[in-house]
């Protein structure tokens, strides 16, 4: 049996090691993913971002508690940050999803933003494929949303769900920028704790000043939850699953959403390669040292120094 | 890392998992309370290395080696597995024998732990 065929046909340790791979840059990996390719596209995937702790993982697992029932396989991405200091992580969100282990209609992965450039969206993505062509019907992406990296993992989902909790007056504010575009749905979790009402009245606010965005279109909802109590997950279910009917409502919509889509995705496909392939090189190359010395002893401007290098290493036949 | 079994204590377990951390590995913390099974199952969703055992709760002549059968089991016995926490020194050997490639008891140093598994365990995929 090839891996793709042990993939399709859901093959737990094949799907692993390809993950793995993937993360790893290993280049075989990318054949298998070109492949897999066919068998993509069908599941629903749903991204969940917010600040370290405010009841991210906690949610995931109550999601998968309820999908099951209703008896949708489901796939699990976890991705926490990698230390800049070691390189290595600590990747806990395990902790609150261990009553699916044993569950077979549930993979759930843990993956470290590590430090290449850019290369996290991409193995995220490439992941989210893998488990799509093993055939889970949902993807639930958990992300903590600071960085360019994780907004854009979660620009790649279907549905988007914001987390919050109550009392993050002022990180609201900082909110606007970047991750508030890309929420489809916001979540109040630990609603039991004073404030909840004030946080969804400002969330609302900022939306409601954003009028102009949601005028034709998806306005998004604001739900309150108690994920350790199982409280308003069904709620913010039923919200995705209008948010998918929304986005199938419209072929117009549904073609433009996924032209869009196609197109954020390659290009950054291509950047990706390039980076990888180009500037790790170059990085190494005695070029780039000399031209690091020359910007130190000030004899070069580093503008002249990167349009040297760019014009030497990236004209068409050169590599 | 796992936990298996039911005393409820981690402090141990998270010391040692950052100590890799701040080593460079990943580490994937399950928590407690784990099974033998439910902690297979996750090294092997996760294609971890090694799967790191803390166990005080005294069912580790049970625990540990059921965790190596299972991955016999399961084809998936390329996974070193290593225990730590506080045994009677005799237990030490049967373990070894029962396939847990180490044991580290209180007052290893951190960095002995650490070494230990850069010097032991061969990432598979290079
Ligand atoms: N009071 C309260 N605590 C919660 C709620 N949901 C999760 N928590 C707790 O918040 C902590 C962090 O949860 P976790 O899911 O790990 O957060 P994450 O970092 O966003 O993934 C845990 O101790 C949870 O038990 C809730 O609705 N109310
Ligand atoms: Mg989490």
């Amino acid at each position: 049996m090839s891996i793709t065929d042990k993939i399709v046909a859901g093959d737990i340790r094949a799907v692993a090691r390809l993950i793995r791979d993937i993360d790893d840059m290993v280049p075989e990996a990318r054949e298998v993913l070109k492949d897999l390719y066919p068998f993509t596209g069908r599941a629903y995937v749903v991204g969940i971002t917010g600040a370290p702790g405010v009841g991210k993982s906690t949610l995931v697992d109550q999601m998968v508690t309820h999908l099951r029932k209703a008896e949708k396989t489901v796939g699990v991405l976890a991705v926490d940050p990698t230390s800049p200091f070691s390189g290595g992580a600590i990747l806990g969100d395990r902790v609150r999803m261990q009553r699916h282990s044993m569950d077979e209609g549930v993979f759930i992965r843990s993956m470290a933003t590590r430090g290449y450039f850019g290369g996290l969206t991409q193995s995220t993505k490439s992941a989210i494929d893998v488990l799509d062509a093993m055939g889970k019907d949902y993807i639930l992406v958990e992300t903590v949303g600071v960085g360019q990296d994780e907004i854009d993992i979660v620009r790649s989902a279907d549905t988007t769900l914001i987390v919050l909790i109550p009392g993050m007056g002022d990180d609201i504010q900082a909110l606007k920028a970047g991750i508030l575009e890309v929420g489809d749905i916001f979540v109040i979790n630990k609603a039991d704790r004073e404030g909840a009402d004030r946080t969804v009245s400002d969330i609302r606010l900022m939306i409601e000043m954003d009028e102009k965005r949601y005028e034709n279109g998806w306005k998004p909802p604001i739900l309150t939850a108690q994920a350790v109590f199982d409280k308003g997950i069904r709620e913010i279910l039923d919200e995705v699953e209008k948010h998918a009917t929304y986005l199938r409502s419209s072929t117009e919509r549904q073609s433009g959403i996924k032209y869009e889509k196609v197109r954020s995705e390659l290009s950054e496909m291509i950047k990706d390669k390039i980076v990888r392939d180009v500037l790790s090189d170059l990085i190494q190359s005695e070029e780039f040292e000399d031209a690091v010395q020359l910007v130190l002893q000030r004899k070069l401007d580093p503008y002249t120094a990167c349009d040297n290098i760019v014009s030497k290493k990236l004209k068409p036949g050169n590599k | 890392m796992a936990k298996p079994g039911l005393d409820g204590h981690d402090r141990g377990a998270r010391i040692i998992a950052r100590a890799y951390r701040d080593a460079g590995f990943e580490v994937v913390y399950s928590g407690l309370h784990q099974t033998p099974e439910e902690i297979v199952q996750a090294a092997i969703q996760e294609d971890v290395d090694m799967i790191g055992l803390s166990s005080l709760a005294g069912a580790h002549m049970y625990l540990f080696p059921r965790v190596v059968e299972l991955l016999k089991e399961k084809n998936a016995n390329d996974i070193v597995v290593c225990g730590g926490g506080i045994f009677p020194e005799e237990d030490i050997p049967q373990l070894k024998k029962a396939g847990i490639k180490e044991i580290f008891t209180p007052g290893t140093p951190l960095t002995e732990v650490v070494k230990w598994v850069e010097e032991h365990v061969e990432p598979r995929s290079s």
